[in-house]
């Protein structure tokens, strides 16, 4: 369930659209900043709140890659493999990534700390390779730079 | 040349700076005018859309319906997903009130009272930024109600998408703004007529919308001369891969790719002076060129169209003499295979088949027939689809085939020596 504050952000954007159900992207959001995850209780009481069926919103949150309808590590690092990043040594951060997290991409690691993705684009090509923690982009990256970002996390 | 679009003057993003130097000056003298006259000095600039398509602004905003009898919509594409491009970002970040006063001066010359800005979900920082500036444009009474007491009123939102590079293909932008999943949706009808809500609509691309305050400041006539004249203004080009100064440079239209990669004001030139083997000159879904055929080719539209390309978004992506061409595109195909929607068989499928077969090439392990099959399966899936997300995905390999042949046959040879 959304908390008081975030039911009160929720409602308010129905203002911005003429049906409620547009709502439901920007609130999925709020919901996923809430709890780090979408569960499916999560599911039914954001479509009972915008007045779609569970089913459209099991829908769109597996449709889209940044809805999460499992739990992640305490941290979500995303590694951009695509050309722009692979041309400037992409393999190299993959690698020290999965070295620091003690996971491969695309896994949790055992005890919970980090959740290792690939990424496609993320829009940071001039600043190739990179990767993001969370909303935060990390640029211009050497292998031994992300291993000390990435070693620095609690 | 001056810079218009990313001009380097400190703290431009913030409103009072944007003010002091002529900020929102184009609105106030747009809300003199008549909105047909708005729409005509846009088209006379020839202003062709920045997000890949290259179709004349002034010509898409007169497709919208006149009269009140239905709501309008804009919807402002800030998706930025295509690989290889990150200009947008950049004016959300530095320039974003020049953006929204575009938005204000698009949305007064078509009978517009509410736009959303679709910014891609990962770029959470910067959609805070632009609501900054939504913000502090709202208090000054640009944007809302009876906006500078002209009676006129509109409101501007952001919407954030949650990763999903198909929600860059206008229909699909659409669909995400309403709630639904991502999917492109049939033309007929167009956006003009059926968009948002089934309501006529609208969709720009962000770097097109800063585009057009210039142009009512400084006139049609000025804004046609910058660049060459079927393709006029300035344009952000992001230069990225092996260059030694990657980032997006702001030129006129027209500039020759090998001085964007090697001016030291542009990318400075090849890592290690090494030879260029190819480049992708707008975006991954654009045609890639031989580096030897890169002489007289320039960064504008039908220039590119001349040399087998196409500008795209402007995202040149450089590859010197090193790059195995065939771990690129398969790269690029693991791309479209897991961007595909689903919804159309030929790319649902076809793109799957082309990442496996990719895969086989990158590991060696590719037939001979493979080699013209992977053609056939992209010619397949190629104008067979609702949207242009299958012929994206289809070019790269189109033309990394023709244009680089050698390379995927010598990964067959091996496979075929070794089996032997």
């Amino acid at each position: 369930m959304l908390n008081k504050e975030n039911l009160e952000k929720a409602t308010a954007l129905f203002a911005r659209y003429p049906e409620k159900k547009a709502a439901l992207l920007p609130i999925l959001w709020i919901a996923q900043e809430q709890e780090g995850w979408i569960s499916t209780d999560m599911m039914k009481y954001v479509g009972d709140l915008v007045g779609v069926p569970y089913a459209h919103v099991m829908g769109v949150v597996t449709f889209y890659t940044m809805f999460n309808d499992k739990k992640l590590g305490r941290h979500h690092i995303e590694v951009c493999t695509n050309v722009s990043c692979m041309l400037r040594g992409s393999d190299k951060i993959v690698a020290a990534a999965e070295k620091v997290c003690g996971t491969k991409l695309g896994s949790t690691s055992a005890d919970g700390r980090f959740t290792l993705s690939e990424v496609e684009c993320m829009g940071a090509c001039g600043g190739a390779p990179m990767l993001a923690i969370g909303e935060e982009y990390h640029e211009h990256l050497t292998a031994e730079k992300a291993e000390q970002i990435l070693t620095n996390l609690k | 040349m001056e810079k218009y679009i990313l001009p380097e003057i400190p703290n431009y993003h913030q409103i009072d700076v944007y003010e002091q130097h002529g900020g929102y000056a184009a609105l106030k003298k747009v809300l003199q005018m008549k909105p047909d006259e708005v729409i005509e000095e846009v088209k006379k600039s020839g202003l062709r859309g920045r997000g890949g398509a290259c179709f004349p602004t002034g010509m898409k905003w007169s497709f919208m319906p006149k009269g009140n009898e239905r709501p309008k919509y804009l919807a402002v594409n800030g998706d930025e997903s295509e690989p290889g491009t990150f200009k947008d970002r950049q004016i959300f970040e530095l320039n974003p009130h020049m953006m929204i006063e575009g938005i204000l001066i698009g949305c007064y010359a078509m009978g517009i009272t509410s736009a959303y800005i679709y910014i891609r979900g990962e770029y959470g920082k910067w959609i805070r930024m632009v609501d900054k500036a939504l913000a502090d444009a709202y208090a000054k009474g640009y944007i809302g109600q009876n906006i500078l007491g002209t009676g006129f009123s509109t409101n501007i939102y952001t919407h954030k998408g949650a990763g999903a590079y198909i929600c860059g293909e206008e229909s699909a932008l659409m669909n995400s703004v309403e709630g639904d999943r991502g999917y492109p949706r049939i033309k007929p009808p167009f956006p003009a007529q059926k968009g948002l809500w089934s309501s006529p609509t609208t969709i720009n691309n962000v770097e097109t919308m800063t585009n057009v305050p210039l142009i009512i400041n400084k006139g049609a006539d000025w804004y046609s001369k910058i660049g060459v004249a079927k393709h006029p203004g300035p344009i952000l080009v992001g230069i990225s891969g092996h260059v030694n100064r990657p980032g997006v440079y702001e030129v006129p239209t027209g500039v020759p790719l090998l001085t964007l990669i090697n001016d030291p004001q542009y990318g400075g030139g090849v890592p290690g002076n090494k030879r260029i083997k190819a480049v992708i000159p707008g975006g991954s879904s654009t045609m890639v060129l031989r580096g030897e055929n890169l002489e007289g080719v320039n960064m504008d539209a039908d220039s590119l169209k001349a040399a087998g390309s196409s500008v795209g978004t402007a995202g040149l992506m450089v590859m010197d003499e090193d790059t195995d061409m065939v771990r690129v595109l398969a790269r690029i195909a693991h791309f479209y295979h897991h961007e595909s929607c689903g919804q159309c068989t030929p790319c649902r499928e076809g793109t799957g088949w082309l990442e496996k077969m990719l895969h086989r090439f990158e590991h060696n392990e590719a037939r001979q027939a493979d080699v013209d099959m992977l053609v056939n399966v992209a010619n397949q899936i190629e104008g067979n689809t609702i949207c242009a997300l299958g012929d994206a995905a289809a070019w790269p390999v189109q033309s990394f085939v023709k244009r680089f042949r050698e390379e995927f046959e010598k990964r067959v040879r091996t496979a075929e020596h070794s089996a032997a």
